[in-house]
């Protein structure tokens, strides 16, 4: 591994890790703002996980390790996730490949292990909120899939940096139909995997509409910090992956500091601007019944066909 | 309604939150010899149980974590489950079903934690002492640490106790 590509792994690590609870803060206080209300602050996230991380789990008697184990999977591939997007820089990582089927192959892992320690409660509502989740991400996994690969058909190539790169360089294959139609199939399912309104709401307290909330019912403490932190760093992750994808500017192509710090800055302010419409859209939308997310993820996932079509076409 | 219709309303109502006055005398009691944990400094997520409660407690608990006197500005916000929680919010009398339960969920909450009754049937029963459904008050069957009086209390004495725990 260059020095080049581990400066770049690290400062993607460390930028996610410090902006997410931030993000996370700005989206509630977004909502709360046009809600009437003060809201906590943009530094409640970051105070909620500080104390979670300090408080000793209560684990239910009888439970496997599964229930200890699941967080740190979640939080482990979250990492990864962030280390392989190109969220600061599109400096290619020698021993790993920032490749969409890794990428996507990640993401499962971290879903998998939610929907895991979800069937570890033993609970009615652990069950129920694991097999949504897992309905959902049977239908979102081959839309991420499709959806940047037709992306991927111009740039020749289906690793993510590249992809970035060439689409920087190429303005104006930013405004074709092919990409405008494969970036509004990746929105809507970021959206349902990173478990937003309106496939699921995540400031719910009904346990019949929970999907994320329903699995990690049983968790406490230090496991309920890193399952927050774990599900938060993949909205991070996947928010910035479509920023990323449909305003590739400012991202850094080499691993220079000067240009470190300009990619630092402008996924930041991407990242923000772009949680802040999602909060606002987010008060002008219901949850939907549940029956009715596959009809969305359904229609998501016939654009992304259209966009792989179209992009052979096209090019 | 309509998203043009749903912005006007926003733009026209502003913010509906009342400005944070310091707590009135008497607002909570804390028990003697309790100290809020440092933990919790900031960040308290509240389970609220009710044990028996005539529901009008739960009202103004609903109306505490309303928009108008937002108990989420000071760091509280209500959760699903005890395993989230820091401290536990109970309310009524304890009726002989809901004893049991309730230890379960102070048990089931990670410590430190902090437990807070909520109206003054939680201290002595109030109208419903004496009857055949009631295992006692709160007092009786877990260690309350900060006790709200009042029937029901003002929304501003529960905000003011979780303030007391949250130090914000």
């Amino acid at each position: 591994m260059t020095p080049g590509s581990f400066a770049v792994i690290l400062v993607h690590l460390v930028v996610a890790v410090l902006v997410t609870p931030l993000l996370i803060g700005v989206m509630r206080t977004v909502r709360a703002r046009l809600e009437g209300r003060v809201g906590a602050g943009v530094w409640q996230p970051w105070r909620d996980l500080i104390k979670l991380l300090a408080k000793e789990p209560t684990r239910a008697p009888g439970s496997t390790p599964v229930l200890t184990l699941a967080p740190i999977v979640l939080m482990a591939s979250s990492l990864v996730l962030c280390a392989l997007i190109p969220l600061v820089s599109t400096v290619a990582l020698a021993s790993v490949p920032g490749d969409l089927f890794v990428v996507v192959s990640v993401l499962l892992v971290g879903t998998v292990s939610l929907a895991l320690l979800g069937l570890e409660s033993g609970t009615a509502f652990g069950g129920m909120g694991s097999s949504r989740h897992m309905v959902i991400a049977a239908m979102v996994e081959p839309t991420v899939l499709l959806s940047v690969y037709a992306l991927s058909v111009p740039a020749g190539t289906s690793d993510l940096a590249a992809i970035v790169q060439a689409r920087v360089a190429d303005p104006i294959s930013l405004l074709n139909p092919v990409s405008l139609l494969a970036i509004f199939a990746l929105v809507v399912v970021v959206i349902a995997e990173t478990g937003r309104l309106p496939v699921d709401n995540p400031s719910t307290h009904l346990e019949l509409t929970m999907v994320h909330e329903a699995m990690i019912l049983e968790s406490g403490g230090r496991d309920l910090g890193w399952l927050e932190l774990g599900s938060w760093l993949r909205l991070t992750a996947l928010l910035g992956l479509v920023a990323n994808l449909a305003v590739p500017w400012g991202v850094a192509p080499d691993a220079a500091p000067l240009s470190l710090l300009v990619g630092v800055g402008a996924v930041f302010a991407k990242l923000v601007v772009l949680g802040a419409v999602l909060a606002a859209a987010e008060v002008f939308i219901a949850k939907l019944r549940l029956f009715r997310v596959p009809e969305l993820l359904a229609g998501s996932f016939v654009l992304a066909f259209l966009s792989v079509s179209a992009s052979y076409l096209v090019f | 309604m309509s998203t043009a219709r749903l912005l006007r309303l926003i733009t026209r109502t502003g913010r509906v939150a009342e400005p944070l006055e310091p707590p009135a005398d008497g607002a909570f009691v804390v028990r003697e010899g309790f100290d809020v944990p440092p933990a919790l400094r900031g960040s308290a997520q509240v389970r609220h149980v009710d044990a028996g409660s005539c529901n009008g407690c739960e009202i103004e608990v609903g109306a505490a974590f309303g928009p108008v006197y937002d108990a989420e500005r000071v760091g509280a916000r209500l959760v699903a489950s005890p395993r989230h929680a820091d401290v536990v919010a109970v309310t009524g009398v304890v009726t002989q079903n809901m004893a049991e339960p309730l230890r379960n969920t102070v048990d089931a909450t990670p410590n430190p934690r902090v437990l807070v009754s909520i109206g003054d049937c939680t201290r002595g029963c109030g109208l419903f002492a004496g009857s055949y459904a009631v295992a006692g008050s709160v007092d009786d069957v877990v260690q309350v640490d900060v006790h709200v009086p009042g029937c029901p209390p003002d929304p501003r004495a529960i905000v003011a106790a979780l303030r007391a725990v949250t130090g914000r």
